[in-house]
């Protein structure tokens, strides 16, 4: 259990989460990015760079 | 066996490829390329037997790939294919000088010379950056007063890969266009890619349908997979009004996420296998 650095809510990372992994606070909506597990952290996951993609 | 998986952000493709990994029963480690130091002069990745590349940025992918074969580690995808389907121009001139037919597409290295260019080509035209995906700062050209404004902003604002003015011609496509899965040289599936906007990029929200592996479509997938160089990709696909097909780009970290559940096909399993056969030296 953790906490959205944007918001407070409180945030339970589900089985199977890996570091590096984006997700969505579900109270604020904004994206995280999955810093550690072990303490679970967080932080505002970065924006898309141009250089992102397939 | 050992099997590198070099990722930074992690999408739900990663998962699903760590979790058919771990299916396949083999024994992988994940790189993030992001917390460690690349040494030019050491051998540091050599017990990789093969290093799946899954970077979501290009630019990291291009050159660690590059590092990791300088230590005589196969990468896959190679940081040659990276290079290739990384950059529009490059992938339009391997698909050119294979044969691969492809859309008209000129080049030009300054703001008046591309205006020139558009004129010479009609309305409508698509400027597209010579790097990026997901559908990002593509602009269809309706106009001359659209084409010397978006000129002028790409010369302004971008960066100077901006100030390569890459014009393609505008294909109406008829509300879809194809993406066919290459693995190791055999198309191993594909979608439609459905929406009423002209860019059909899934992250720009088109809808993904199973699409039948005509042999036309077969024929110019692998095609397309070949003149970039192989491996593990993903090839996007025009169909015209007059009925043919013209491969538009290549991509080499492709996403597969929405395409598994109208396939049927376990995308990230068939992935794993080709990595599987690469890195025990079988292909």
């Amino acid at each position: 259990m953790t906490e959205c650095p944007e918001c407070g809510a409180t945030i339970n990372l589900p089985p199977g989460t890996e570091v590096g992994e984006i997700i969505t606070c579900p109270d604020c909506g904004v994206e995280l990015e999955v810093v550690s597990l072990n303490p679970p952290s967080l932080e505002l996951a970065p924006q898309v760079e141009e250089d992102w993609g397939e | 066996m050992k099997i590198g998986v070099l990722t930074s952000r992690i999408r739900v493709e990663e998962k699903l490829l760590f979790q058919a990994l771990e299916k396949a029963g083999l024994d992988y480690e994940r790189i993030d390329v992001e917390s460690i130091p690349f040494l030019l002069d050491s051998k540091a990745f050599a017990s990789f037997d093969a290093v799946l590349i899954r970077c979501v940025s290009h630019t990291q992918a291009f050159y660690a790939s590059r590092v990791l074969e300088s230590q005589g580690v196969k990468v896959i995808n190679s940081h040659h294919v990276i290079n290739v389907c990384g950059d529009k121009l490059l992938t339009s001139l391997a698909l050119l000088e294979h044969g691969v037919p492809t859309l008209h597409t000129i080049v030009a290295f300054s703001p008046e010379t591309a205006l020139q260019s558009i004129e010479a080509m009609g309305y409508p035209v698509v400027l597209k950056p010579l790097h990026g995906s997901w559908g990002r700062l593509l602009a269809k050209v309706n106009d001359r007063d659209s084409a010397e404004a978006i000129l002028e902003h790409k010369k302004t604002l971008g960066g100077y890969a901006h100030s390569v003015f890459y014009i393609q011609e505008y294909v109406e496509k008829p509300g879809r266009d194809i993406r066919a899965f290459v693995v190791g040289g055999e198309t191993i599936a594909a979608i439609y890619r459905n929406s009423s906007h002209w860019i059909t990029n899934t992250a720009r929200g088109a809808k993904a349908s199973f699409c039948p592996i005509t042999p036309e479509l077969d024929h110019i997938a692998k095609a397309a997979a070949e003149a970039v160089g192989g491996g593990i990709l993903a090839v996007d696909i025009f169909e015209t009004p007059e009925g043919r097909l013209v491969v538009s780009e290549v991509n080499h970290t492709p996403e597969f996420r929405n395409s598994i559940e109208p396939t049927g096909v376990d995308i990230p399993a068939k992935m794993v296998d080709y990595v599987k056969k690469v890195a025990g030296g079988e292909i």
